[in-house]
């Protein structure tokens, strides 16, 4: 059976860490399995954790009044699910729900945002790498802005 | 006949897409069948009206109708949209160049399409499905707004059930419920399984996605001289004498539309055209 330092190794958030700190990293996660339809957290609720898929789905939802949830993005194997454990004030802005059977590495928030703390080359590591995540999702949240498939303006 | 003289069909089947686009079925008139090139376009006269240039959506090697899909942006592709079975419309063409598909085969494709874009791509697909033999991998990446704006569901679930081509589906926003991924389309690139140096990348949609799928596929390694994108300008002669859909020193009616990416980043990047 594989270790978590060994799983998270092939998880692309952590492609490259260096092994002490893959090590570091997998003391604060663990394996984690959901069925679909599972709500793995709520909006407005401590973010004490995040995940990383290895098999399945999940959909970020938030609310309308009266009406059914609405889903703002699909994540799948090899995505991060949460980045509101790293910037106060830790929680979390959507509702998180499996959609397919979730297989995960999950991580409690406080362990890793503690040895961040400790050790701030570790820190900045993570921090860069979660950037690229949260870069990525405004970027698409941005071509989503443009909508670019709506009807066009005549010039 | 000339090349500027729209030939009479008859529309013989109209099927809605979503609430503004339709796929109509056209037969000549005077008989027989008019051979085009996946990627290749018409010019769809509504008598009256006017006349637009409309991609060819149909089967390249069925011998079927001619199919266009068309969406109602102004008076003429209303117009076009409106003909019902029976009624006559002029057409114009095959006029443009093709999707590379025959120089793609021995290796892996990958097909991106953003809204409408699909359309110009479906005569792509059938004709890499009809050989399927003679390629790698195929992935066929493709978005839409919602999931009631996207287009041939039914035919996306059949190419999906295939089981050897990767069909993936993302939408800009969905209700829970809806089975398929929501996001972006450029960000399927960066999960769908093809060897990146050897495949071909075919992308048609609007430009701002098309300009975000090149990128996520030069990240994942597809050189530029693979990725073919096809591109909409104001066409209006279909052969190259007016000049009105110039793209640097191309005309997009004689030259394109399909242009590979080593040839038209450079334009791209001129804010002015």
């Amino acid at each position: 059976m594989q270790t978590v330092a060994e799983l998270i190794a092939e998880l692309p958030v952590f492609a490259g860490l260096a092994p002490e700190r893959l090590e570091l990293v997998a003391g604060c996660g663990g394996t984690v399995r959901r069925r679909a339809g599972d709500e793995l957290f709520r909006e407005g609720e401590p973010a004490d954790a995040f995940y990383v898929l290895r098999a399945g789905a999940v959909a970020l939802e938030t609310r309308a009044p009266a009406g059914p949830p609405l889903v703002i993005e699909t994540l799948h194997a090899g995505e991060v699910v949460g980045w509101s454990w790293l910037v106060p004030p830790y929680r979390w802005h959507f509702d998180g729900r499996a959609i397919e059977d979730v297989r995960a590495i999950g991580f409690d928030a406080a362990c890793l945002r503690g040895k961040a703390d400790a050790d701030p080359a570790l820190g900045y590591e993570l921090l860069q790498r979660f950037a690229q995540v949260m870069v990525s999702r405004m970027q698409a949240a941005r071509l989503r802005l443009l909508d670019v498939y709506g009807t066009p303006v005549p010039q | 006949m000339s090349a500027m003289a729209p030939e009479p069909f008859t529309v013989t089947a109209r099927r809605r897409e979503t609430p503004d686009t339709w796929t109509l079925e056209l037969e000549p008139e005077g008989g027989g069948r008019r051979p085009f090139a996946p990627g290749q376009f018409n010019m769809l006269y509504a008598f009256g009206n006017g006349e637009s240039a409309i991609s060819i959506s149909g089967d390249p090697d069925g011998g079927g109708p001619l199919v266009h899909t068309v969406r109602a942006v102004g008076l003429t592709t209303a117009a076009i949209c409106r003909a019902q079975p029976g009624d006559a419309l002029g057409v114009r063409g095959p006029f443009g160049n093709a999707w590379p598909v025959g120089a793609a085969e021995g290796g892996d494709v990958v097909i991106v399409a953003g809204g409408l874009g699909l359309a110009p791509l479906r005569p792509a697909i059938r004709a890499v499905l009809a050989r399927r033999d003679r390629y790698g991998r195929v992935a066929l990446l493709y978005g839409g707004r919602s999931p009631d704006l996207l287009l041939y569901r039914d035919e996306l679930d059949g190419w999906a059930a295939r089981g050897d081509v990767e069909v993936a589906v993302t939408v800009d926003a969905a209700r829970r419920g809806w089975r398929g991924r929501v996001g972006v389309v450029p960000a399927l690139v960066a999960g769908a399984a093809f060897d990146a140096p050897s495949a071909t990348a075919l992308v048609c949609g609007p430009e701002v996605m098309m300009r975000f799928a090149v990128a996520a596929l030069r990240d994942r390694g597809v050189p530029a001289a693979r990725i073919h994108l096809s591109m909409e300008r104001n066409m209006q002669c279909g052969i190259g004498h007016c000049g009105h859909c110039q793209l640097g020193p191309t005309l997009v009616c004689r030259d394109g539309p399909v242009y590979s990416y080593d040839l038209l980043g450079p334009w791209l990047a001129i804010r002015e055209l």
